[in-house]
């Protein structure tokens, strides 16, 4: 064991776990306020399921010795049974390790939930969220984040291995997995009431700033604690982080500037989740100045990328196909083109860039589809949508018997 | 008696406060309130999506006076919250029946 390694393990791991109440305050922001409770309570509830999901069987899918072809880890750990304090992954104790990992879930499914804000009954993304971390993210996540040992003893998955796609902190387990697995609820759940006829104005921009501040802050644990030791990889990948969160506001404001002439706060906001986004596979590859291109390009993507969910008329309440998505792609294919090792800029050629696309595009389609028919089933058995009375006059109310705010005095309540 | 009521631009609010303390009015009631007349609203983006916002964010003030200072409490109303723009607001002036205090049960123009 490496105390160096573990203590800036233990340290990511609180990082990455404080994006949970960032991303509840990011999105919670962004919904009207009569269903800001109901959002924020979907973020918290994953806190709660996921990890008692992977300590049964979540890890050990995504971690045990591949049971063939690199799809999923066999059952050793079932239960976390053989593992013990002197239990060793590399040169950190297992079980900081697993509840690393295991914060990476409780994120990417958290993200999904902004897909279907506004609409979903709790009742249905209580049972969702434990299938889908079993069906889609511990497989995927094995896919990606499980190395074969330097050994050989033990098998991981097949994007890390087989296929040989580069993939730091999960561009494709977290980022495109959210995205599309959002944009397959989205459509199972339908558009909102007033869907392009009635304002959805984000109700506290401050609390999405907050938000995006405290997702920025923990991705520092997300990106540079994925390097699993206190070494130059983890600088590298710090430094990269901020290059692209701080070139991803300049790229979305841009956008900005030449449609609207001004810059928007909620622009602000966004841009830097999507240059976050972006690097979370790159981080570990790129040079600081590819960093400022990764992040400056995924800003100015995603601002344009928002917009297809009214051109293609899926209600995705809160971007999560435009910002992860999209965003999780620009990082993945940036990689093919900027990585100084294999990348096409640097003479590698464009078999880097192949694999790059291939890994994306598998997560992709796995995530839309087998998230598509976990949403089919609950919706034809006990119903995802709430009654539309129900989304009229708060799902807050009606949903969790609150109302996050007392409105007194006239016209406080008339703006919705 | 009369009530008069205003609805006024916000930012207005603490001069017409003063203008009607220094006329002599000893009591109103304030309400934030939102509405649109001439000046309808303007035009807000959200991540590109223009909305429209019809409801502009307005103050209504209610005082009740005596019938001889109400001509009174109006132009002053409508001097301090003038500034020659849209949107500056409305006055009006109904009749009222009968006000009681509360406190002591006074009636009419004693309870003012």
């Amino acid at each position: 064991m490496d105390t160096g390694d573990t203590a800036w393990l233990l340290a990511s791991t609180a990082l990455v776990l404080l994006m949970a109440p960032g991303l509840a305050f990011f999105y919670g922001g962004m919904v009207r306020s009569k269903s800001v409770l109901n959002i924020m309570m979907m973020v918290f509830y994953a806190l709660a399921i996921f990890p008692i999901v992977w300590f049964l069987f979540g890890y050990t899918m995504a971690f045990g010795n591949d049971v063939g072809l690199g799809l999923v880890g066999g059952g050793e750990f079932i239960g976390l049974r053989g593992i013990a304090p002197d239990t060793l992954t590399g040169t950190v104790p297992t079980y900081v390790f697993v509840v690393f990992q295991m914060l990476f879930g409780v994120i990417t499914v958290g993200l999904v939930a902004g897909a279907i804000a506004d609409r979903a009954k709790f009742a249905a993304w209580m049972v969702f969220v434990p299938i889908w971390v079993l069906l889609v993210y511990a497989p995927v996540a094995h896919w990606v984040f499980a190395f074969d040992s330097a050994d050989g003893s033990v098998k991981g998955g097949w994007i890390a291995n087989q296929l040989g796609a580069l993939d730091f902190a999960g561009g494709t387990a977290v980022e495109i997995n959210s995205g599309f697995s959002g944009l397959a609820l989205a459509i199972i759940v339908g558009r909102r009431v007033g869907w392009k006829r009635e304002p959805f104005r984000p109700h506290n921009l401050p609390a999405v700033l907050l938000g995006a501040g405290l997702l920025w802050f923990g991705w520092y644990g997300f990106n540079a604690g994925s390097a699993l030791a206190a070494n130059g990889t983890a600088g590298l990948a710090l430094i990269n982080t901020t290059g692209s969160a701080c070139a991803g506001i300049l790229g979305w404001l841009a956008v900005e500037f030449v449609r609207d002439r001004k810059g928007t706060s909620f622009g602000a906001a966004s841009g830097a989740i999507a240059g976050l986004v972006a690097i979370t596979p790159s981080c570990g590859v790129v040079s600081p100045m590819g960093s400022l291109v990764v992040g400056g390009l995924a800003g100015a993507v995603c601002a344009w990328a928002i917009g297809l969910k009214y051109k293609f008329d899926y209600d995705d309440s809160l971007d999560v196909v435009g910002v992860h998505g999209v965003g999780g792609i620009v990082g993945m294919l940036a990689i093919g083109f900027l990585a100084t090792e294999a990348g096409l800029f640097y003479g590698g050629g464009l078999e880097q860039l192949g694999r790059q696309a291939v890994a994306s595009a598998v997560v992709l389609v796995y995530a839309f589809v087998v998230t598509y028919m976990i949403g089919l089933a609950i919706d034809k058995t006990i119903g995802f949508r709430v009654e539309e009375d129900v989304e009229r006059s708060g799902i807050d109310q009606a949903e969790h018997l609150e109302t996050a705010y007392e409105h007194l005095g006239g016209g406080s309540t008339l703006g919705g | 008696m009369k009530l008069v009521t205003a609805v006024i631009k916000p930012h207005k609010w603490e001069e017409v406060r003063e203008a009607l303390a220094a006329a002599g009015v000893a009591g109103m009631t304030v309400t934030e309130a939102s509405g649109y007349g001439q000046q309808k609203g303007h035009t807000e983006v959200y991540r590109g999506a223009e909305y429209d916002v019809s409801l502009v964010p307005k103050i209504r003030i209610e005082v009740v006076v005596d019938d001889a200072d109400a001509e009174t409490v109006v132009s002053t109303i409508t001097g301090a919250a003038q500034t020659g723009k849209i949107g500056d607001g409305k006055v009006w002036v109904i009749p009222v029946d009968n006000v009681v205090r509360v406190r002591t049960g006074e009636t009419d123009e004693s309870a003012l």
